[in-house]
């Protein structure tokens, strides 16, 4: 039912829309989207491109597995990347080294350039507090900008997908999901993942209470020892704020039972810039952020 | 359900059902009823709500001097919200039993009560209507009551709060319900299953109270999860909305098959079934079918289908396929609205109407009543719908639809109203063809 209505959201955007593009960062979330999205349009191609934010600190077998699934599937793929800008300067990195909230500006130069109507995120309303306020079809003004304040109801299964010229409207196929039924789709689907979700050993060090890989992005400090452990990851970000979560789970149907036994949330778990205040994804979806 | 379906279901893989499906309610209460302490118990108390959420609460209860974990900060999510202490939008909330999932609309009692409301009934299986021990029945509950009936949401709880504060009396329960009952009676709404509960010290939400032994019945959650689910929609007349066309280009390259992809709104449908294209009238029979990529000789309401038709009739995005007793294509609706936006909704307003995947202009012809909801009573109106009013309107469009009375299919029954010049959604429609349009007095 789930997958269904995900693609009833495709169907009416490709057929509202003329310009639309699918936020795909390699995550298992919008690996899942794309997955309903093929589906919704087979046997004809995607009439979507994809476009993928690179902060520059991503995990390279994640970059592999976006650069593999683009080839199989032949698709067309935007990169917009924080790099670029850093090394511009139009975006300055921060003193934390985080480079999640960077991410805004290429998305929303990416999304004008493309003349873009309609963004489809893998974002789901379980996820975080202010998600849970977010409707399917979500419009941002000229700035990107969310106002909670501002939201068109949402009725039925009738969406309004109309939008002056140089605002659109963000678009969440897996609004209604949870963590467990993405989980669980991947296992009916048997559907491929990147390997950093599956148990591995790695070397990992610790910071404000997380395992976090070291790398190019700034660490380890020198008090910060590096050690190998047995981990996995329940998201995959900027490898800056993502952190690994100690697990044997090797396959999905181990990572299913885990996350059921689990008593802490996915972004709980392993998403740094979520800790920066109490509204801290309000905030950036305010700025602009998906 | 048949078992052919049950067959075909298997043969079609699709994904196992967990038990019990899945069940989508909406919760409504006035300021101070304590519906944010009664969503924020069932999450609770159903082990929903994770160690890090816990100690997020836990630790802004303390930094506001409280040393309770305050249930309702779980689901005020936004900062304003947080604040000032109030619930200004709707949100969703996920959570699951070893039965049932759910999905909860937690709808705000306050001042923009009614669009907040009806957003969130839209989707409900089931109502929660909250009310005070200590205070009653009020208009607050007599208008949550008119929106359920209004809105058709099959499945209605009065769930009686803060028994705790009236020191678990029977009496003061039975009162409620009885007032209750006889005042919804007249609303048409019955069959409201009656709780008495408190979500602050957790009797009767999820655990079984042990104050209140004169009271037999079930908990909330364990009504939540026997309760059966709304009407089975492949038991009604097939409507499929036609979305999109997939064209896949053939072997050869030189003809090209096209298939018509939407979410069948109910219905079933086989290989081989006539169907009627509405609202042109053109007949044709399906030669095949595809469920999301695979094909399938069967397929039913809620799955997202594409179909491939016999005859190379035109069929384009909007239209509709239908079989068994089709609706009659109009272009004149008489309708009930609930008015969403700030901006008064008036005779002669040019609007765009969206039904299903069709969107097309249209006019306002009148405003034929407006609603005192809290007493169902109807009353003349001049002015227009000002925004959360409830009213009678007819509205002529420019093209023919093939709707149907919201009463018989809440999807193919319902539109919305948007502004042609900013694209705002001023209102939420559902056809009433049989109804007398006219004001009580």
């Amino acid at each position: 039912m789930l997958e269904a209505e995900a693609a009833h959201i495709f169907r009416e955007v490709a057929g509202e829309f003329d310009r639309a593009t699918l936020l795909f960062s390699g995550g298992k979330d919008s690996i899942v989207m794309l997955h309903v999205a093929l589906k919704a349009f087979a046997p004809a191609p995607l009439p979507f491109s994809l476009l993928h934010v690179d902060t520059g600190h991503n995990f390279p077998e994640v970059l592999a597995y976006r650069d593999r699934i683009v080839e199989k599937h032949g698709l067309r793929l935007d990169v917009a990347s924080v790099q670029d800008y850093i090394d511009k300067g139009t975006l300055r990195e921060r003193p934390d080294g985080t480079r999640n909230p960077l991410q805004t500006l290429p998305l929303l130069d990416a999304i004008r350039d493309g003349r873009f109507g309609a963004v489809f995120g893998g974002g789901r309303r379980d996820e975080e507090k202010a998600r849970a306020k977010e409707r399917v079809f979500s419009l941002r003004d000229q700035f990107g900008a969310w106002d909670p304040r501002r939201q068109r109801p949402e009725l039925w299964q009738l969406y309004n997908g109309h939008h002056e010229p140089g605002e659109h409207v963000r678009v969440f196929p897996l609004s209604n999901w949870t963590e467990l039924d993405v989980w669980q789709y991947i296992e009916h689907e048997g559907i491929d993942l990147p390997e950093i979700y599956f148990a591995h050993r790695r070397k990992v060090f610790r910071r404000d209470g997380m395992w976090l890989t070291p790398g190019d992005w700034g660490g380890p400090r020198d008090d910060e020892p590096l050690c190998e452990r047995l981990i996995r990851y329940r998201t995959v970000g900027d490898m800056s704020c993502t952190g690994a979560v100690d697990s044997s789970a090797a396959t999905v149907g181990a990572v299913i039972a885990e996350i059921t036994a689990s008593r802490v949330t996915e972004r709980g778990a392993s998403r740094a810039d979520d800790r920066l205040s109490e509204a801290a994804m309000e905030d950036r979806k305010r700025e602009g952020y998906f | 359900m048949s078992t052919d379906i049950a067959r075909a279901r298997q043969r079609a893989g699709a994904a196992p059902r967990r038990s019990g499906g899945l069940l989508r309610l909406a919760t409504c209460g006035s300021v101070d009823d304590g519906k944010s302490t009664l969503v924020g118990r069932l999450l609770y108390d159903t082990k929903s709500v994770l160690a890090d959420q816990l100690a997020a609460i836990e630790e802004a209860s303390r930094r506001r001097g409280q040393d309770d974990p305050d249930l309702a900060l779980l689901t005020d999510g936004l900062r304003a919200e947080r604040e000032q202490g109030i619930t200004i939008d709707v949100a969703y909330r996920y959570f699951a039993t070893p039965r049932r999932r759910f999905i909860l609309a937690d709808t705000p009692g306050h001042v923009q009560y009614t669009r907040n409301m009806v957003t969130g009934a839209s989707t409900a299986d089931l109502a929660v209507i909250l009310v005070d021990a200590r205070k009653g029945v009020v208009e607050q509950t007599m208008r949550h009551a008119a929106i359920t009936a209004l809105l058709r949401v099959p499945h209605v709880v009065l769930a009686v709060n803060k028994m705790d504060a009236v020191a678990y009396d029977e009496s003061v329960f039975t009162a409620i319900v009885d007032e209750f009952t006889a005042r919804a009676g007249e609303l048409g709404l019955n069959g409201a299953v009656a709780i008495p509960m408190s979500a602050l010290a957790g009797d009767n939400v999820v655990e079984p109270s042990s104050a209140m032994d004169w009271y037999t019945g079930d908990t909330l959650l364990a009504h939540l999860e026997h309760v059966p689910l709304g009407a089975d929609p492949t038991g009604k007349p097939l409507r499929l909305p036609v979305q999109y066309v997939i064209r896949q280009p053939s072997g050869d390259r030189r003809t090209v098959e096209r298939w018509l992809a939407g979410q069948l709104a109910s219905g079933l449908l086989r290989v081989g079934d006539p169907v009627v294209v509405q609202p042109a009238g053109a007949t044709s029979t399906v030669v095949a079918l595809s469920v999301l990529g695979r094909e399938s000789d069967i397929a039913w309401a809620p799955q997202s289908v594409a179909v491939r038709l016999a005859d190379d009739i035109d069929v384009a995005r909007g239209e509709v396929l239908t079989a068994g007793a089709a609706p009659r294509p109009q272009r004149r609706l008489t309708a009930t609205v609930c008015h969403l936006d700030d901006r008064p909704l008036r005779a002669g307003q040019r609007v765009l109407l969206k039904h299903t995947t069709r969107t097309v202009p249209a006019l306002v012809e009148s405003v034929t009543y407006r609603t005192d909801i809290a007493v169902a009573r109807r009353l003349p109106c001049q002015d227009g719908l000002a925004g959360n009013d409830i009213g009678g309107v007819r509205i002529l469009t420019a093209e023919p639809l093939a709707v149907d009375d919201y009463a018989d299919n809440r999807r193919t029954g319902s539109f919305l109203l948007i502004d042609p010049q900013d694209g705002a959604t001023l209102s939420a429609g559902m056809v009433d063809a049989g109804a007398d349009h006219q004001p009580d007095h």
